[in-house]
């Protein structure tokens, strides 16, 4: 359960990006690979937690689930139903290689346009 | 009102992240193989760190650790014993240890003289899978007491682990342990999984695994 440390990094990585004074931030989209041991709904519920009094407060948080996706030497890239069954769905093959799945990363943030300055910019760099 | 979308592309635990790449070179550019330790509580983490470390003291290989737990330094008295330099980690509740942890206890020592480096986790199976600590080789452990299935029940931390070590293999008769079942748990879960089976008790399997730490190449641990 490091679900709390994770929303607070989250919180904290986005705070750290807004330009000063932050502007209204309506929403942030999280992608959370399936091999990353983070649990969504834990992570959205430690998130309202850890946006209380800051400039994330009333921005919703969607996480993005994203499945685990091996590079079979033979088939190429194959999409998993589980995780717990590392071999290729098409041909049978255990493989490890793992190229999608582990994912924990802060994809976007919506802000109110109304209040933005143009140092957003620096943001998307 | 309206809203504009800012693409952000920041990896969560990126400060965690850069502070284990430091590490990890800081490792390389001396030469020390570290490794990550990680089980459920009673695993026998400890039982068998006393073990190799007294083993690497007798072969002549400088070994030293860093234990984490809860609370005490309980571990760190046991592993002082072995006449190998020990330092705890208290986390005072965490579940995990972090790469900054791990920066501030090494202070003072002379990382240049080891040749090993251990880091025992807290033990918990779901929450250290997420943090790099800078190490070379990541071991999961697996006791025969536990239950052959524990590798499919915890994916993320099994599929994250270089090597994983069976322990308490004397008690495996006693405790009917399903060898086959427990093998095909951890290639189901990490198809190139090394694996080692130890026992604290007699001995088995312990210079395997020092000559496996200590010798491994290093390899970048994947970015999570």
């Amino acid at each position: 359960m490091h679900e709390l440390s994770v929303a607070h990094a989250v919180v904290s990585t986005v705070v750290d990006a807004l330009p000063s004074p932050p502007p209204r931030v309506l929403g942030i989209r999280v992608r959370v690979g399936e091999l990353s041991g983070i649990v969504p709904r834990a992570l959205e519920f430690a998130y309202d937690v850890a946006a209380q009094d800051t400039p994330l407060a009333d921005a919703a948080l969607v996480i993005e689930v994203s499945p685990v996706v091996i590079d079979c030497p033979a088939c190429g890239p194959q999409q998993l139903a589980s995780t717990h069954d590392f071999r290729c769905p098409v041909c049978g093959t255990p493989c490890g290689a793992v190229i999608g799945g582990k994912e924990l990363e802060i994809l976007d943030v919506t802000l109110d346009d109304t209040c933005v300055s143009e140092d957003m910019v620096e943001v998307s760099a | 009102m309206t809203a504009r979308i800012v693409e952000l592309r920041k990896g969560v635990l990126e400060k965690n992240d850069l502070l284990a790449a430091g590490l990890r070179a800081q490792f390389a550019d001396v030469d020390v193989r570290v490794s990550n330790w990680v089980s459920s509580p009673g695993t026998g983490k400890t039982a068998l760190l006393e073990l190799l470390l007294a083993r690497a003291v007798e072969r002549g290989i400088v070994a030293a650790a860093l234990v984490g737990d809860c609370a005490t330094d309980n571990d760190a008295q046991r592993l002082a014993r072995s006449g190998a330099p020990v330092r705890q980690i208290v986390t005072e509740g965490m579940c995990h240890l972090e790469a900054d942890m791990i920066g501030e206890h090494l202070s003072g020592w002379d990382l240049r003289a080891l040749d090993l480096l251990v880091i025992e986790n807290v033990g918990n199976l779901v929450c250290p899978s997420s943090y790099d600590l800078g190490e070379d080789v990541r071991v999961a452990l697996l006791s025969v007491t536990e239950g052959e299935d524990k590798p499919v029940k915890y994916p993320q931390l099994f599929h994250s682990s270089d090597v994983v070590v069976v322990t308490k293999t004397d008690l495996a008769a006693a405790v009917e342990w399903d060898r086959d079942a427990a093998l095909a748990a951890v290639a189901a879960v990490n198809p190139d999984a090394t694996v080692v089976e130890t026992s604290a008790r007699t001995g088995a399997g312990i210079d395997d695994l020092l000559d496996l730490l200590s010798t491994r190449t290093p390899h970048l641990q994947e970015a999570p």
